[in-house]
């Protein structure tokens, strides 16, 4: 099946068996490998990519579901490797990765999830994440890194609703 | 995981769905979101010859107040149902549980109609709209028929639809102010329920208690003729029969289900 899609603002095409995963078109077809496969089971996230603006995760899609879509993955976010995206910018500054296998799908999560809660809480960064898994457990500085995207002081941002006692263990400084 | 091969069929309306239903039935699996479908056919479990995808169908997605009921298209997604100001106002009981399935990227794909019609008991909205009280409208070409939710179901992945038919619309009553909790127990983060309690306007719903999503009926008749909430919900488990796996026995479940709708009903009756 003939199928078209706009992917990181470029117009891509191809002509495509209708089982072949959007992953796999990202990935082998037009040749985009920083959208990572990990659990291929829709739970860890690591194959996250924004799908008309939204995040989807792409193991769990056909590439025949994305025709005629647009779709953004890590490499579409930074186009110019001197200005990096605000989140990618964000990770980088409160080193929120560890191996680096998940920060794909986490950064488009991010995207995706300030996209719809531009200023979010801590609790809500944690919960919009839900689906993103990061097996070096290294989700402080992911969530540090979220809230700084959004223009919050990670040391001082809410950390969700008020009196909801939910702060996560470790995660406010200073005296509390 | 690659799926086996199939034919893909993309209509631009319900009508060339209907016609595609008629013509292949059995042969035919409906892909809305796919996310439930999708994991299923890459594990090789499922291998349907024909998909015929609704994902694009705008006209069944919508949320509106029609008299007394709410009528949502099915393939209105999870994350519009659980961010639908509608809903909020008139089922609010309707966009928490939305908000419990999955994860937001799910969310973003699952619609509400496909999580009905995939009729796995334990999922969340079969058994909040079960509570609810609501309808599912069915379509073929033949025409609509009306089913209960009460009667909907049939076992584990089984339903009365017939292989011609399409869930088109799923209608419930407008339950304003009543009150409502949805208590849901997982191991995991993001893991299906072990044991769901949905509660509202004096209804209960179970999830994962049986082969098909159930109806609290001794509770919600011991509520009705005055008994407590504690003496009522030790009766949550009457005339279930919950599956036994790894993530409990049907003992502990039953245990759960006694627990969850005590917690629901608390919340839903005196919060």
């Amino acid at each position: 099946m003939k199928i078209e899609m706009t992917v990181n603002g470029e117009a891509t095409a191809a002509d495509v068996e209708p089982r072949l995963l959007l992953a796999h078109y990202l990935r082998d077809v037009i040749g985009l490998k920083a959208t990572n496969i990990g659990c291929d089971t829709t739970s860890c996230g690591a194959c996250t990519v924004l799908l008309d603006g939204e995040s989807v995760k792409s193991c769990t899609l056909l590439a025949v579901q994305a025709d005629a879509q647009s779709v953004v993955t890590m490499e579409g976010l930074s186009p110019d490797p001197g200005s990096l995206h605000p989140v990618a910018a964000a990770f980088r500054a409160e080193h929120g990765l560890q191996c680096g296998f998940c920060t794909p799908g986490m950064v488009m999560a991010a995207v995706g999830l300030l996209r719809e809660n531009p200023t979010p809480t801590e609790r809500e960064v944690r919960e919009g994440l839900e689906g993103n898994l990061c097996r070096c457990t290294g989700y402080h500085n992911i969530v540090r890194a979220v809230l700084l995207a959004s223009g919050q002081d990670p040391d001082t941002a809410r950390p969700g609703a008020a009196g909801d006692g939910l702060v996560a263990p470790g995660f406010s400084v200073g005296s509390a | 995981m690659i799926p086996v091969g199939f034919a893909y069929e993309r209509p631009d309306a319900v009508e060339g769905a209907l016609e595609l239903l008629a013509e292949h039935g059995e042969d035919a699996t409906v892909l809305a979101g796919g996310h439930s479908l999708l994991p299923v056919m890459k594990l090789r479990l499922g291998t349907p010859e024909l998909i015929i995808d609704i994902g694009r169908l705008s006209e069944l997605s919508y949320v509106r107040v029609e008299g007394d009921e709410v009528a949502i298209g099915a393939g209105t997604r999870h994350h519009a149902v659980e961010t639908s100001d509608v809903v909020a106002a008139e089922v609010p009981l309707l966009a928490a549980v939305a908000r419990t399935v999955g994860d937001p990227q799910v969310r973003h794909r699952g619609t509400l109609g496909g999580s009905l019609a995939h009729a796995d008991p334990a999922s969340d909205l079969p058994a909040a709209v079960l509570a609810l009280g609501g309808t599912v409208v069915l379509r073929s070409l033949r025409g609509d028929r009306y089913v209960p939710i009460t009667a909907f179901y049939t076992g584990v992945f089984s339903s009365v639809r017939e292989p011609d038919e399409l869930v088109v619309e799923v209608r419930v009553p407008r339950t304003g102010g009543a009150g409502w909790a949805y208590e849901k127990f997982t191991r995991r983060a993001n893991d299906w329920a072990i044991v769901g309690v949905a509660v509202v306007d004096g209804r209960v719903g179970l999830v994962n208690m049986g082969s098909t999503p159930l109806r609290a009926s001794a509770t919600e008749a011991a509520l009705a003729e005055g008994a407590s909430i504690v003496d009522a919900a030790m009766l949550a488990d009457r005339d279930t029969d919950p599956p036994a796996d790894v993530a409990g026995t049907k003992e502990y479940r039953r245990h759960l289900a006694r627990v969850f709708a005590r917690r629901a009903l608390t919340t839903a009756i005196v919060a």
